[in-house]
Order: structure tokens, then sequence, then C-alpha cells
């Protein structure tokens, strides 16, 4: 009887037993925009995971980490909010917290997510363990370009508006905003260097950027790359560029032209340009590649069919690949060797050897487009 | 039996050319082009982003010869493109008509 009671209970502990513990450095999503879902990947085996359903309207959608890296905060365009537990895969948390929304960005000290709304405009800050909300700061314009500066500070700027805010989020209940005005005509997206120390507007209105020193914001923002269009008429844009720390390169930086076919080059020292360099069609994400020898950028309709990688030692284009129909995004592992790339139309995420340029894997997904690893729970400005 | 069906077809087809309607096979990647291209500013469900909203209800008073308009030769000063290259007249007219009436699920 007693034997029979211990193997009773061998039994009932390998059913209960815990899965296996596993740590997130490997892991991330990729959105399914038409589907309203997530799919959970791993990148050491280069395999998904898990499917994550119901988070509502995706198109743009974007996602921020935990600082322990086992939560996304999944930004949807119908003001949803979503924290999802990567290990469990499942949401752990969602609020619907405005009518449309662009994106958003967690604080220094992983305790506050800020949700950047262009209906109503402004940016709403939430607990990040409870999505419990915090404070709302309106803007009365279409916030774009979030991004998180050391001292819990949150940066963003106004479409219509022209400016850049700065919210310090140290006491998140009651945020301190701090404006910069007349930065530029129509910012379309804005990001922090991966140092932490300058907010850089990409300009839609004009061909040039806003930039702000964190370090001393009272300055006001400064203009650079000043009239790089050289007085010619810009081409059409049919997607927006996405700025974000990854153009950063070492002393360079990548930057999508606004209507030109060109990738400008800006030197983060003399803040001049450094280089202009001819590319396939209208650039709408410019990534460099962990260790800053090459920048990956992919196209606006209609030439969204390809990726090029820029050499960085050369300034110029030296491959192009074909992914599939229609790239939306791309993302690398956090030491570079592979590169996740997401082609929507042919409902594939591609991953690349960076080195071969080889193709390891191909899975399938719905219309997937962001592409985002817990690498980035550890670095400023994403 | 099967003949008349096939001229009714032809016939429907036929009337859908006349009136400057784009073939079916057009039509599939007019929607994919609307939801997914210029769903990247207006949303995929057309409720709006950079762009403005695009639903029925937001549409109810605009005239359909000024929307074309807008399709085919953009909004200056904004950031909606000329779709010209891409879309004949009638194709974006047909567009017009689709967004006044909600777009297919």
């Amino acid at each position: 009887m007693r034997r029979l009671a211990i193997a009773a209970l061998a039994l009932l502990q390998a059913a209960c037993a815990a899965p296996e513990p596993r740590g997130t450095g490997d892991l991330g999503l990729v959105v399914e925009r038409a589907a309203g879902r997530v799919m959970l990947i791993e990148t050491s085996g280069r395999t998904a995971r898990a499917r994550v359903e119901g988070l509502g309207d995706l198109s743009h959608a974007a996602a921020v980490f935990s600082r322990d890296g086992r939560y996304a905060y999944v930004f949807g365009r119908d003001g949803g909010l979503t924290k999802v537990d990567l290990l469990l895969a499942k949401i752990d948390k969602r609020v619907i917290q405005a009518g449309n929304s662009i994106g958003g960005a967690i604080s220094q000290d992983g305790r506050v997510v800020a949700v950047a709304n262009y209906q109503p405009g402004g940016v709403r800050l939430f607990d990040a363990a409870t999505l419990e909300p915090l404070a709302e700061v309106p803007t009365g314009s279409k916030v774009v370009g979030i991004a998180d500066a050391p001292g819990n500070r949150f940066v963003f700027s106004l479409f219509e508006k022209g400016e850049i805010w700065i919210v310090d989020a140290s006491d998140p209940r009651q945020p301190a905003v701090q404006k910069i005005a007349d930065i530029g005509r129509q910012p379309y997206d804005g990001f922090v260097t991966p140092n932490g120390r300058y907010y850089l507007a990409g300009l839609f209105g004009e061909d040039g950027l806003a930039l702000v020193d964190l370090w001393n914001p009272t300055a006001g923002a400064r203009r650079v790359l000043d009239g790089y269009g050289r007085g010619q008429e810009p081409l059409p844009v049919y997607k927006m560029p996405h700025l974000r720390g990854w153009a950063v390169a070492g002393r360079y930086i990548f930057l999508p032209a606004i209507g030109r076919h060109e990738v400008l080059v800006l030197d983060s020292v003399t803040w001049t340009e450094a280089a202009r360099i001819a590319v396939h069609g209208q650039p709408v994400f410019a990534v460099a590649q962990p260790g800053a020898r090459r920048v990956w950028v992919n196209f606006a309709f209609p030439d969204n069919g390809v990726v090029q990688v820029i050499d960085v030692a050369a300034m110029k284009v030296v491959k192009e690949l074909k992914p599939g129909r229609a790239v939306l995004h791309m993302e690398f592992t956090p030491r570079g060797e592979q590169a996740w790339v997401s082609s929507r139309d042919d409902g594939a995420v591609v991953v690349y050897d960076t080195a071969s340029f080889a193709e390891r894997a191909r899975l399938p997904a719905e219309s997937p487009s962001g592409i985002f690893l817990t690498s980035r729970a550890a670095m400023t400005g994403f | 039996m099967v003949k008349i069906l096939l001229g009714l077809a032809l016939a429907a087809a036929c009337a859908a050319a006349a009136a400057g309607e784009p073939a079916l096979a057009r039509r599939a990647e007019l929607l994919h082009l609307v939801k997914q291209d210029c769903g990247s500013c207006h949303g995929l469900t057309m409720k709006g982003g950079l762009g403005p909203s695009l639903e029925p209800a937001t549409l109810a008073q605009k005239d359909e010869e000024q929307m074309q308009f807008v399709i085919l030769h953009g909004r200056r000063g904004t950031a909606m493109p000329p779709w010209s290259t891409f879309l004949s007249e009638a194709e974006a007219l047909w567009i017009v008509g689709q967004l006044k009436k909600g777009l297919p699920q």
C-alpha cells in the first residue's frame, strides 16, 4: 500500500512538473498584422514557439519589452495596449486606452509604459506591472516618434504642431513637460540615439531633421542636413519611413531621405552630411547590423520586394536580396549574426545568415509586419 | 442551362466593363492595395492613422469626383501621394465606391 502511494505521488509530481525553466534572451515576436495575432519566435533554433491571439487591430503595431525580457507590450492601432507573457505564451493584461494609437516606449526604470496616441492626440502613462493608468499628457496634435531617454523621460514629436516635447515621468502620476517649439514642419518620426544623449526628428514637410541635445534641452532644437533635397521636387512617398536608434552605426547615422531614393549619412560628431548613398527606392527602414559594419535598407511601395545592404566602410550598396513581396521590417539578433526579415505578401519571415547572406529559415506567417526581439529590453530608446 | 448562365455571366462582365469597372481579378488586387498600402497611413480598417479616417460615416458627405482626384493626384502639403501611376481613373472611382460603402471584410 505504501509503495503504491509513493508510486502515485511520483506520478503526480511528474504530471505537475513545471516546464524546464528557460531564459528569454533569444525570444521575440512577429506581428501578424491582419490576424490580430503575434507569433512568438526564438532565434537559437529559428522557430515559431507559439501564437497569441486577440490583440485587436495590429496595422502599424509596435512592441517594447519589460526589463526582465519576459513581457512584451504591444501597441495596436485601435488604441489597445497588450502585455504578452513570452514564456507562458498568453496575454497577461490588455487595455483599450485610446481611439487610435501609434506606438509607445518604456521608462528607463521599467516601471512606466508610455503610449503615443493620434486620437485623441496625446501620451498616456501606465503602470508597467498592472497597466493601471497613471497620467495623461494631452497634446492637441498627433504624437509621433516617442522614445525613452535617461532620467525616466519620454521624448516625442507633434506632427501638426511641429514641436518636440520631453516628459519627465520620474513621478509618473505628475509628469513634468518641457516643450520645444518651431522644430520644423510635420515631424513624422523620431528617435533617441543609443547613448541616450540626442533626440532626432525626421521632417516630412521640409528636407532636414531636428536635433535636440538631451543634456541641454533648453538650448532648443537645431536643424541638421538642412535642405538635403537641394531644391529638387521630392518624389511621391508611398510609405512613411521609420526612425529608431538602429540608424546609428558607430559615428554615422543612416537616415532615409524623404522623397529621394537615397540614404543620407549624418556624422554624429560634426553633425554634417558625411555621404549620401543612391538606393533602389524610397527607403523605409535603414537598420545598422550590430557591429556597425553594414546597414540593411528596405523600401516603400512599389519597390518593396528588395532589401539592399550598405557597406559602412565603402559607403555603398554591396548586396541586394529578394526575400519576398512587400518586405515590411528587418530585425537583427543582438550580436548581428542573423537578420529576420518579414515579407507581408509572401506570408513569410525569412532568416538570413548575415555573414554569407544565405537563407537559414523561412517561417510561414500571416501578413507579417514588425519583428521585435527581447534584446530591445536593454536598449535606451527602444 | 449552363449556356444561359454563362451568357448571363458574360453579359454581366460586359456591363461591368462598359461602366469602366475593373475586372474581377483586378478588384482583388485593388482591395489588397487599399487595405495594405493605403492602410499603412489610413489603418487596415480605414479608421485613420497619420492619414484621416476613410470609414463610410466620414466619407458620406464627400464628393466622389473630388475623392477620385485626391487618390489620383494626391494632396499638396500633406503626406497623401498621387496614385495615378498605379491606378486608372476608373479604378480610382471604383475604390471611392468601395470606401463609401465600406470595404468587404
